[in-house]
């Protein structure tokens, strides 16, 4: 292992609302890997993901990230995405009005002046956006429509993977990117993704079900319950979830934590 | 840098004042102003008299002006104003652009408006009205061939008399209201354009207006007839200094559209909005309507109101052809302390009408933002249908946005569609475009951009594009 991780999450506590989510989280993600965050309903999956992007409902009351060596929690959101970070939401919002092209070439000319690169032109761009779209499946009428209004659910997802695909992030977290997925919808988002796994990126995979993990197969496997990571494996752990179930996980935390709460 | 000095430094950028030697006529408003006026641009008799019953008319409302708008003022004193300012020596009209005064020449190249033939903008003649008077018009040859005439209103009244007799109050009669009336008692110019039968006008016409001497109020008149199957595309862009002091600008546009005729009406209108404390800015109260006229006419209505202390206008259609179209598009907004009042009428005569109406207010700061529109079905409308949308974006929690829809149906085979939202632009939103790389600011600005899509792609392009922009630096500054 590199001695310098990608991304380092130390003891890092947030909330939202006032009420804490996440209760102290440590995670190390280092280049060329992938992790799956499995865990029950509420136990955090989704704020971990968030907190990592940036979103401004949630408060972080301790711990540190770091990202490629930087505070990343001292950045803003637009900063941490230029820097490479990206989100597949688990619940794209729709921007009325706003051409899916337009917003694309944007989102990726804003990155590409970050790291010192001209903006692509309009032709560069339209060849680029046609060769992702391909990798998804996406239909072409999409890029004229306005950013995920009217989409169907797969279709917004497919639309997170194609942005993904455009931005070719350095850290790319999947919120629950298989919920809402006919099976062959998600066949197609995971050839997405497992064709942008390279030796220098890497990739945090959110989700309840091991189903997506048969299709996007992960090095690392963690589980998160009431706000803490309790258990770290292999792709055998995820499998063991999915026979045992998440009850038998948490009774075990229970018993070797005597309640105090 | 915080907000509040973005604030301090956000300037209107057409706030500056052009050194122009003027011929004004002292302050004030009588009957001997009007024959001033008239006697200055040389009319004949019947303009004067046309606008002496104006005036006697105007005076029977004894100063009260509408009172039904939500905007608040103080009372405005028209015997502060003055009627008329002319660049000097060029009561006349200059007779070429060598005539023209050079600091004017320069102040509609600092708008981005450029008259000299060789700089001219490329599709577009363009009429340009300096304080009162129309100063120069580009294009003339191409238009001259079609027989389109374009040209200041005071030409039109000297060399087209009978199409002015015709139709000048036809379609706002001096008995209108208020400020129709004043209007039509003391206008000292504006644009004529006339598009013969079957004349699809090639390039867009333009009027680009601009207030320049201080405590002058601007009072044009525009009128437009497109004969049978006739088209035209007209634009309308107006800025004025920055003032301490509100002025007032009362124009009138008239529109005529006859059998199978098509009128596209656009106008930007980025008046002196005044200061972030609600000092100074012009008061823009104005009479707009067209008659689709003649079976399958159609008479579309395009504006994005970004200036103005207050905006008082509706530009309306009333659909007399068997057939017409009326269409009214609008994006309005209002930031520190702007208000406007503005909607449209849509008055269904004929039979198979049919209107559409989509408003986009946008109100940020202290602004207030209300449409207000009337949709009338006379009964002799039969199947007449409209379309109304009305979505208000509110920027911040010290503005707002009211929508006053009046509908009005005497016929039963009507049908009448009304929608209206009101949003913010959600954090989700914001958080969703900022996690793609995209700054706070573009990503705010790009949302409001969407929310105004469907309005800008009815104008011609430069003018979406300028419109966009028009947006951008009018919100600069606005809290989100």
């Amino acid at each position: 292992m590199s001695p310098s991780p990608l991304l380092q999450v130390a003891g890092l506590r947030a909330s939202i609302a006032g009420k804490e989510i996440l209760k102290g989280v440590d995670l190390t993600v280092h280049t060329g890997e992938v992790h799956a965050i499995m865990g029950p309903n509420g136990s955090g999956k989704s704020t971990l993901a968030n907190v990592i992007a940036g979103h401004p409902a949630y408060a972080v009351t301790g711990g540190s990230v770091r990202y490629r060596g930087k505070d990343l929690l001292a950045m803003t959101p637009d900063l941490r995405a230029r820097e490479g970070l990206f989100l597949a939401f688990q619940y794209p919002v729709e921007v009325p009005g706003v051409r899916n092209s337009q917003f694309l070439r944007s989102a990726l000319n804003a990155g590409r002046l970050h790291r010192g690169l001209p903006e692509l032109e309009l032709k560069e761009f339209n060849k680029l956006l046609k060769e992702k779209m391909a990798l998804v499946e996406m239909n072409p009428s999409f890029t004229t429509r306005s950013v995920n209004e009217g989409f169907s659910g797969g279709e917004k997802k497919r639309n997170e993977i194609l942005q993904m695909a455009l931005l070719e992030p350095t850290l790319a977290l999947l919120d629950e990117t298989d919920s809402g997925l006919d099976i062959d919808a998600l066949r197609t988002v995971s050839a997405g993704v497992n064709a942008l796994r390279r030796a220098d990126n890497a990739i945090v995979i959110v989700t309840h079900y091991q189903r997506l993990l048969d299709y996007i197969v992960p090095d690392f496997v963690h589980v998160l319950v009431d706000g803490r990571l309790v258990r770290s494996g292999g792709r055998e752990l995820a499998l063991e979830l999915e026979r045992e179930g998440y009850e038998r996980i948490r009774q075990a935390v229970e018993s070797a934590q005597p309640a105090k709460s | 840098m915080t907000t509040a000095d973005r604030l301090a430094q956000k300037e209107y950028g057409y706030g500056f004042v052009s050194p122009v030697e003027a011929d004004t006529l002292p302050k004030g408003l009588s009957e001997d102003t009007i024959r001033l006026i008239s006697q200055k641009k040389g009319e004949p008799e019947f303009m004067l008299e046309w606008r002496l019953k104006a005036y006697r008319h105007w005076l029977t409302l004894e100063g009260q002006s509408p009172a039904w708008a939500n905007v608040s003022h103080d009372p405005i004193d028209f015997q502060d104003i003055i009627y008329y300012s002319a660049p000097k020596g060029k009561t006349d009209g200059p007779k070429n652009l060598q005539e023209v005064d050079p600091e004017i020449l320069r102040a509609f190249e600092k708008l981005g408006i450029p008259l000299e033939e060789q700089k001219r903008l490329s599709g577009i003649a363009v009429d340009a009205v300096f304080d009162s008077v129309s100063v120069a018009t580009t294009y003339k040859d191409t238009l001259d061939k079609l027989g389109i005439i374009f040209c200041s209103f005071s030409e039109a009244v000297k060399n087209h008399p009978d199409l002015i007799k015709k139709y000048l109050g036809s379609v706002v009669p001096y008995t209108d209201n208020f400020y129709a009336a004043l209007n039509a008692a003391v206008f000292s110019d504006g644009s004529f354009a006339y598009i013969p039968k079957g004349v699809r006008c090639p390039v867009e016409l333009m009027t680009y207006f601009r207030i320049n001497q201080a405590d002058t109020g601007q009072f044009e008149r525009t009128l437009i007839v497109a004969d049978e199957s006739a088209y035209v595309s007209y634009l309308e862009g107006c800025t004025a200094p920055s003032r301490k002091r509100n002025q007032l600008h009362a124009a009138v546009v008239e529109l005529v559209a006859l059998d199978n005729a098509e009128i596209k009406y656009s106008t930007l209108q980025n008046w002196f909005p005044g200061d972030a404390e609600g000092k100074g800015g012009v008061y823009n109260f104005v009479t707009k309507r067209g008659k689709a006229l003649g079976r399958k006419s159609k008479i579309s209505w395009t504006q994005v109101e970004t200036g103005s202390a207050i905006t008082w206008k509706y530009p309306s259609v009333i659909l007399q052809g068997d057939d017409s179209v009326g269409e009214f598009y609008s994006v309005a907004l209002v930031n520190n302390r702007q208000q406007a009042d503005t909607g449209t009428k849509m008055i269904h005569l004929g039979k198979n009408t049919r209107s559409t109406i989509i408003s986009k207010g946008i109100s940020a700061g202290r602004g207030q933002n209300t449409y207000r529109g009337l949709v009338r079905i006379l009964p002799g409308a039969e199947h007449a249908r409209n379309y109304t949308q009305c979505d208000s974006l509110l920027l911040g929690s010290a503005c707002s946005a009211s929508t006053v829809p009046y509908i009005e149906v005497r016929n039963p085979t009507a049908q009448v569609e009304h929608e209206a939202s009101t949003s913010k632009v959600s954090d989700d939103q914001l958080f969703y475009c900022m996690q793609r790389g995209i700054s706070e600011e573009d990503a705010r600005f790009m949302i409001i951009n969407g929310f105004c899509r469907e309005i800008f792609k009815e104008l011609p392009w430069e003018f979406a594009v300028e419109a966009s922009q028009l947006l951008k630096v009018s919100l600069e500054g606005a809290v989100g």
